[in-house]
């Protein structure tokens, strides 16, 4: 069976695009194969900086002969109507129509249209450009004289040329012969950039790599990764070093090179008082290069790994030295951004303002640079205001927070003044990536209170949903702060999550703080937190800053106060600050966070494997506490476990044929018919002993399940309906519900409503699915 | 390789050799791209913060005529000065342009032979595209290309422009800016651009980088960081931005412009007070890229009205 070989010969293609295009390319061609009836073995590709490659195996030569029946009008139908048949069956006269007969419709006529299947090597030469002229290049671009034109041909850098065959093994495969913007197709490709500039005439996938490999090109990124990683190791061990394995760069490394060969570099010693992340982030940010460290104390080395392209004729001295030239004035620029970051100010006199407003401490270099980000006046987002007005925000949430989640509110809010501290220092102006890292590195060397320390670093946490959550109580209480301060605010100006637009990634935020209350037990009462909160921040952007006009009347709706009113702004503010939930706005604002997060925590939930229904049914209609998240996961577990139990999956039954009993007899009888306890004496005295049986355990459980869902017992609540299963089994299956005397029918539908309404204690069943 | 093994320029004197010559570097350069067709222009005689601005690029770039250029372009960073005292960042340094329109099919070639005319051996440096996709915010321009480095340094950048003003290039352009101090430095084997050795000649006859230029570093950075009178600069930004648009209105003459480099001119200016008030610090993030869309909305207005001018392809 013959293979394609097909290459794309071009210019640098970005390393971190690569390996998606192979994918997309193996995918394309093989999908629009494939839609031909064209079916193949195997197909991989390859992907180095200056080509994508595909080979696809076990091609047939043609794709097999198509046989097509259409079926046309009625034999005598109307002059017009076989015309039309004729013309789309591509036939020129009825002769050439089979008839078909059929004892009900009549005889009509059939076209038999035999297509012989297409040569695979004609499929390729339609396909392969089709292919290139719509890539799904990330960004793309047009070069050359041809851009002149305006469709010129559009790839991620210019492409210079392509090779395309395709035979059997035992023979000479030919060349697949289209032209795409002037490229012409052939079976020519080149070697490395500098060791093998040359045209190599190809035949075949197997000659090719060979072909490619001597002229020092490794096409597989993968075999390029190992062969890196290997002599990595290799020379690291020879020093009596470690490397440090960096997943992410070797990727990107291995899409820099044609010809991978590591080689060790060194700086001086005296740069290892740099805090070793700066380091890492210097040496892997701006060279690409791999460091290392000491096996035996986990230390880094003043050593690092470099991947160059060449097999240089010195042995790579000049491309080392180059390397360490650049590396050593990179770690200059971060030892001096490290001192200058733990030394003072120059202008501190002028910051005594801005410190007053946050109760630093101009003595200690972090506290500086709080200062300075205030006085800055740096804008966190144009509606929400600056850096240092959040701040003092998070600050005083952090400390109100402080004592629920059991950390020392001192420590909180000093730890949230200074969270952000950081940003205006060189160091995170250099690398934003360290941000939070080097805030902890300033607060440790100024004597901060570990657990300080621990927040600045910690407080951005989660960041997604494998990120470690923190559980020093003073990082939770902050990193708490910062996302509702964060929710709430966007929340307040209207700009919430829409499909997939999440500019300032609020789902993460929600799912944060999700995570950080249940993953550390905490107890939060998420509503009337973020009640009062919205309702001081619309308080302080009322009286700070010119919203929008449309947002300001949004806060004035459904309030009795005309905004044309004189202090019509500060009443309002006087009051969202007072009694937010006065205010339809916030209130409604503030239920719309406490559904997205309800929202948010059905995802997780889901995510993680659980029933996601059963958040439903928690918080249905009448499930008290749903604005507490810890206690609704900790409900939606004690519910998915008595779910799983045989008197779980028994009383849901029961419940679900309670309900459509009473569903289509209140139809009849109007709802609330049966609202209220059934008649004792009545069952008593002309009852059948399940009805009884039912009653009593019904008024049993329901208190019990009651009072242990008060109790926040919810293993208690479930075991207290667990209790009523014997009776409603009982009870189904002896009774009738709709007896023939009214007064019997209305008393037992009351018994199927009590069941209800003690289930609903618990949970609305009615939203579990199955 | 080695295809210019037999380049006529190098080493036939120390003053002209561009690993041990400053001068020797930028002359090489143009001299390589004269031979290869290049008009060699002089820098622009404006503050400007990279060749880009040079109207031998920024306006010459749009439209369909073709066009080869090569020029050294003293470019201006207010916010970049260190009073001299940082090895690698000075607020005026050199940049070497070149701009081939539409781009040949062979500029990596090209370039890569450039870097072998200024002495850099293929086969004993590793040289390497990194991807870079370049932007100016306040030209309105965009394209593809790279880093070039040689030996983990970035010493050029390589582009592609697929829109200047805000307009689509037919054709496109290939622009190469060799930031010339970071290479000479790399050639001569020195670490402070100050250490360079400007004119190649040694003992007494030797001048220095620093001889040239150090006295001017502290005194801009004290004008671009102290001193500059802000109030004048935002004066001037202001009637620079309201001269642009009214020249750009009177030089309205039908399907024609006549008037678009002295508008242009003025754009620069705007960017340039914009580039000061910058680095002293008085204009608050918010306001900052207000700013740059302002001078952005000159500079494409200048592109448009090029258009509509002989050299913008105008019949």
């Amino acid at each position: 069976m013959p293979d394609l070989l097909l290459e794309l010969f071009s210019e640098e293609i970005p390393a971190r695009m690569q390996r998606k295009a192979a994918d997309d390319l193996r995918k394309l061609v093989t999908d629009a194969l494939v839609e031909r009836g064209l079916v193949y073995e195997g197909a991989k590709a390859f992907a180095t900086p200056r080509r994508l490659t595909l080979h696809i195996a076990g091609l047939p030569v043609r794709g097999s002969d198509i046989r097509e029946e259409r079926k046309g009008p009625r034999v005598g139908a109307p002059e017009a109507a076989v015309q039309g048949f004729l013309k789309a069956s591509g036939l020129t006269s009825l002769d050439q129509a089979t008839i078909a007969s059929d004892p009900k419709k009549g005889d009509s006529y059939i076209a038999v249209i035999e297509k012989p299947g297409q040569e695979t090597i004609a499929a390729i030469a339609e396909i392969v450009p089709s292919v290139i002229r719509a890539f799904p290049w990330p960004k793309s671009m047009r070069w050359g004289k041809a851009s002149a034109a305006g469709a010129s041909l559009r790839w991620v850098r210019p492409l210079h040329s392509i090779l395309c065959t395709f035979g059997a093994e035992t023979e000479e495969p030919e060349v697949v012969s289209f032209e795409v913007d002037g490229i012409v197709s052939a079976n020519i490709t080149y070697g490395h950039r500098f060791h093998a500039p040359g045209a190599i005439t190809v035949r075949r996938f197997d000659d090719y790599v060979a072909a490619l490999e001597k002229a020092r090109v490794v096409l597989d990124a993968d075999r390029r990764k190992e062969i890196i990683l290997a002599d990595a190791k290799t020379l690291a061990f020879a020093q009596g070093l470690e490397l440090v394995e960096d997943e992410g760069l070797l990727e990107e490394v291995a899409g820099l090179v044609e010809w991978p060969v590591v080689l060790m570099g060194s700086f001086e010693e005296r740069f290892l008082e740099i805090p070793a992340e700066t380091i890492r982030a210097t040496i892997r940010a701006n060279q690409k290069c791999f460091v290392l460290r000491n096996p035996a104390t986990g230390a880094l080395a003043n050593r690092f790994l470099l991947t160059s392209n060449l097999i240089a004729s010195d042995g790579g001295a000049a491309i080392t030295a180059g390397n360490e030239r650049v590396v050593r004035a990179r770690l200059s620029d971060a030892a001096y951004f490290f001192a200058t970051d733990k030394g003072n100010l120059p202008d501190l006199d002028t910051l005594t303002d801005s410190a007053d407003k946050l109760g630093l401490d101009l003595s200690k270099p972090l506290d500086q640079r709080m200062a300075k980000l205030v006085k800055l006046g740096v804008v966190f987002h144009a509606k929400l205001g600056t850096q240092g007005e959040r701040v003092q925000r998070i600050a005083a949430l952090a400390r109100e927070l402080a004592p629920i989640i059991g950390a020392d509110p001192d420590l909180a809010e000093r730890a949230a003044k200074l969270a952000k501290a950081d940003l205006p220092t060189e160091m995170v102006g250099e690398f934003p990536e360290l941000q939070g890292l080097m805030g902890r590195e300033y607060a440790e060397l100024q004597g901060e209170h570990p657990s300080v320390c621990a927040a600045i670093e910690e407080h951005y946490k989660p960041l997604g949903p494998s990120d470690r959550v923190p559980t020093d109580p003073v990082s939770v209480a902050v990193a708490l702060a910062d996302k509702l301060d964060t929710l709430v605010g966007f929340w307040a100006i209207d700009e919430k999550p829409t499909g997939s637009k999440d500019p300032y990634a609020l789902r993460r935020a929600a799912l944060g703080v999700i995570r950080l209350l249940v993953e550390n037990g905490v107890r939060l009462g998420l509503l009337a937190n973020s009640l009062n909160l919205y309702g001081s921040l619309v308080s302080s952007l009322i009286s700070k800053r010119n919203m929008s006009y449309e947002l300001e009347l949004k806060w004035f709706e459904g309030t009795d106060l005309d905004p044309k009113m004189t202090f019509a702004k500060e009443i309002l503010a006087k009051l969202a600050r007072e009694s937010p939930d006065e205010v339809p706005a916030i209130y409604e604002g503030a239920h719309s966070l406490l559904s997205f997060f309800h929202d948010r925590l059905k995802v997780m939930l889901r995510d993680q494997g659980a029933r996601h229904d059963l958040v439903d049914a928690v918080l249905g209609e009448g499930a008290s506490g749903s604005d507490d998240l810890l206690l609704i996961t900790r409900r939606v577990a004690a519910l998915g476990r008595f779910l799983e139990t045989d008197d779980g999956k028994s009383l849901l039954a029961g419940y679900k044929r309670a309900a459509n009993i009473l569903r289509a007899e209140e139809k009849k009888d109007g709802e609330g018919a049966f609202a209220g306890v059934a008649d004792l004496q009545l069952i008593a005295a002309a009852g059948l002993i399940e009805e009884k049986a039912l009653a009593v355990a019904l008024a049993q459980a329901t208190p019990k399940a009651e009072s242990a869902v008060a109790a926040e017992d919810y293993e208690g609540a479930m075991s207290a309906l667990a209790e009523l299963r014997p009776a409603v089994d009982a009870f189904f299956d002896k009774v009738t519900v709709n007896d023939p005397d009214p007064a019997l029918r209305t008393n037992r539908l009351k018994l199927l409503n009590q069941l209800r309404a003690a289930t609903l204690a618990v949970a609305d069943f009615g939203r579990i699915a199955g | 390789m080695s295809v210019l093994a037999s380049h006529p320029v190098a080493a036939t004197s120390p003053a002209m050799d561009p690993t041990r010559s400053f001068q020797g570097l930028l002359l090489t350069l143009q001299r390589f791209w004269a031979e290869r067709g290049c008009v060699i222009l002089q820098p622009y005689d404006m503050e400007v913060g990279a060749g880009t601005s040079h109207p031998g690029t920024m306006l010459r770039s749009l439209g369909p005529k073709p066009w080869n250029a090569a020029y050294v372009q003293p470019s201006r960073r207010p916010k970049d000065g260190r009073y001299g005292e940082n090895p690698n960042r000075l607020q005026h340094y050199y940049q070497f342009q070149v701009i081939l329109k539409p781009n040949p099919p062979n500029l990596q070639e090209l370039y890569l032979q450039s870097l072998e005319a200024i002495g850099i051996d293929m086969l004993l440096h590793d040289i390497r595209f990194v991807e870079d996709d370049w932007e100016n915010p306040t030209l309105g321009a965009w394209g593809l290309g790279w880093e070039c480095w040689c030996d983990g340094m970035e010493v050029s950048q390589f582009t592609y422009f697929q829109q200047v003003a805000g307009i689509e290039c037919a054709p496109v352009s290939g622009e190469l800016t060799y930031g010339l101090e970071r290479l000479a430095c790399y050639l001569q084997n020195v670490e402070s651009i100050m250490e360079l050795n400007f004119n190649g000649l040694e003992g007494d006859a030797k001048v220095t980088y620093r001889d040239v230029f150090l006295q001017a570093e502290q005194e801009y950075s004290r004008y671009n960081f102290e001193h500059a009178d802000t109030a004048a600069l935002f004066r001037r930004f202001a009637e620079a931005e309201t001269e642009c648009r009214a020249l750009l209105e009177k030089g309205e003459s039908g399907e024609r412009h006549l008037m678009v480099q002295p508008a242009y001119d003025q754009c620069l200016k705007a960017g340039h007070s914009f580039n000061l008030l910058d680095a002293r610090g008085v204009i608050s993030v918010t306001e900052r890229q207000s700013y740059i869309l302002r001078v952005r909305e000159l500079a494409k207005a200048c592109g448009a009205a090029w258009l509509k001018t002989a050299g913008g392809g105008a019949n």
